[in-house]
């Protein structure tokens, strides 16, 4: 073939300029966006919020504590359920099906029921067993199982039994070959499954986890049904004094938001943390 | 002397299917043993028997004095804890056909991992050990690459150095090369040779008959669970008896 030259055949077009194509389409759904928008602030606007009480609430005392209990919550439940979620994966995966089956009895139970029933089951605890512990040793059920201990465990427990089928997934993505050359430079299988195992299943398990994370916010807010002083509960105290209804779950919402968004780059952080040796940004 | 590993009437199977059918084998300090055979022969099984990645159904294996997952009492044999069975395991080093180097770790990291964590031995010595090692398979400005930025070759030149850093009495290689593009399965041959030199004790499941020729001391013949089979290299490959070996032979070369 010619080199330089094209065929006469076709028309010669190499100098010509390339015009991208233009995306109209998304143009006009940006201006339908703005315009919707424009419409929703404006509603909200003129609508019947005295906005100066979210500002004036927003950093309440009451709020603020609701605040500090809704972080340490979800932080508390997390934790109780990833330490559960990684116990029970674990139970799951062993050759031992007695372990097995107490494993899978267990994500049963707790998948199978709402979290809501739990949290009343826990908090009102005192009705099955009115003493805890034995002989002398004993304490009244109602003195222990606080509104506060009654979510860390309902939620956490709850929490656990989701999490080990994430951790469960993120073990099964390891290669089988993997197990086997931890075994075969001496490691038992407990070492294997900690030095080499979990993490790389870290950069399966990370994404669902920040997920749930990102539920477990919001779900402490049921805690609220069992007394517990989370940011919706105290929200509700305040309006319940004052009226100021739609304001008070304005700030609850606005919370929310912010811990949310300072949760995101945290995750993604974790996630370049444990992206070691996937060649690059992967 | 007695063999470093003895291999007695040795069995398993996986559901219906016999995968190894009553295998003897002796294996003395410093030899070098491959085993050749057809897929589905048997060898990656016998040798994951050796170091107890599978269990076997029946017979016996013994390494450097100690019989392998059992403890015998009067005349009755107890399996061993998960425990003792690593620590058994230390005396064998393994190579695999897909190398499995662990992608979180550096080559360094790689090799250190072992002798560190499982031997309990101090960091720094462990690093310039494997500094040493890294040099020995022709890899010593690689310590800090991952796995996913190494070739084939090299990753199972890392992954020998990690089995050797174990210091072990026997080295097993599966297939070492037959996952690696035909230019760089010299480079794998060229450290096991030396490895073979050096003398180590070897077991090597392989399809390089070339290799075999020239560094097996002896080779064994699988087909079926069985060895048809066995004898000096150049009797084994250049003058072989069975019809089987015979059609196995010319299809190899061919
Ligand atoms: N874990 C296992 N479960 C079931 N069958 C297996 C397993 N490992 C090996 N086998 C079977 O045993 C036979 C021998 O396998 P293998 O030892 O890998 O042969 P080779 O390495 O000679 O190709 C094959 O038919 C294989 O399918
Ligand atoms: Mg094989």
């Amino acid at each position: 073939m010619g080199q330089g030259k094209t065929p006469s055949a076709l028309p010669d077009i190499a100098h010509y300029t390339h015009v991208p194509n233009r995306h109209w389409g998304r143009w006009a759904a940006v201006a339908i966006i703005l315009l919707l928008l424009t419409g929703l602030a404006r509603a909200f606007a003129v609508g019947d919020i005295e906005w100066r009480f979210v500002g004036a609430f927003f950093t309440a005392p009451a709020i603020m504590a609701g605040l500090a209990n809704t972080l340490w919550m979800t932080f508390g439940a997390m934790a109780l359920g990833i330490a559960l979620g990684v116990v029970t994966a674990v139970m799951r995966m062993s050759p031992n099906p007695v372990l097995q089956g107490v494993a899978m009895g267990y994500t049963w139970l707790f998948r199978g029921t709402p979290v809501i029933l739990q949290l009343l089951l826990w908090f009102n605890l005192a009705l099955i067993f009115p003493r805890l512990g034995f002989g002398d040793f004993s304490v009244r059920t109602v003195d222990v199982m606080t509104p506060a201990l009654a979510a860390l465990l309902g939620l956490g427990i709850n929490q656990g039994a989701y999490t080990s089928e994430v951790i469960r997934a993120g073990m099964l993505s390891v290669d089988a070959g993997q197990y086997e050359a931890a075994k075969a430079i001496g490691m038992t299988r407990l070492r294997a499954l900690r030095r080499i195992i979990f993490p790389q299943a870290m950069r399966v398990v990370i994404p669902p986890l920040g997920n749930e994370f990102i539920g477990m916010v919001k779900l402490t807010s049921l805690a609220s049904v069992i007394q517990f002083a989370e940011i919706l509960h105290a929200a509700q105290n305040i309006y319940y004094a004052n009226s100021r209804v739609i304001e008070l779950l304005i700030v609850a919402a606005i919370w929310y938001l912010i811990i949310v968004s300072v949760l995101t780059p945290l995750q993604m952080l974790l996630e370049r943390r444990f992206a070691r040796g996937t060649g690059g940004s992967r | 002397m007695s063999p470093l590993v003895s291999i007695v009437d040795v069995r398993k199977k996986f559901g219906d299917f016999q995968a190894l059918d009553g295998v003897s084998l002796d294996v003395h300090a410093g030899e070098v043993l491959c085993i050749i055979g057809a897929s589905g022969s048997g060898k990656t099984t016998l040798l994951r028997c050796v170091n107890q990645l599978v269990t076997i159904d029946g017979g016996a294996i013994w390494v450097d004095g100690e019989l392998t997952g059992w403890r015998i009492d009067g005349n009755r044999l107890h399996a061993l804890p998960e425990k003792e069975i690593a620590r058994q395991r230390l005396a064998t080093g393994m190579v695999f056909q897909r190398f499995n180097l662990f992608p979180h770790m550096t080559a360094l990291e790689n090799i250190i991992e072992g002798p560190v964590q499982v031997q309990g031995r101090d960091r720094a010595e462990a690093s310039r050990e494997a500094e040493a090692l890294l040099a020995r398979v022709g890899l010593a400005d690689k310590a800090g690459a991952y796995p996913a930025n190494l070739s084939g070759g090299q990753q199972q030149r890392v992954a020998i150095a990690r089995a050797l850093a174990m210091k072990p009495k026997l080295m097993l290689f599966d297939e070492p090369t037959s996952a690696l593009d035909p230019e760089l399965v010299g480079e794998v041959l060229a450290v096991m040779k030396e490895l073979a030199a050096s003398g180590m004790t070897m077991i090597v499941v392989t399809h390089e008959l070339g290799f075999a020729r020239e560094v097996a001391d002896r080779v064994v013949y699988m087909d079926r669970g069985a060895i048809v089979e066995s004898g000096p290299a150049a009797e084994v490959l250049g003058n072989p008896k069975e019809a089987r070996l015979k059609a196995f032979l010319s299809a190899v070369i061919a």
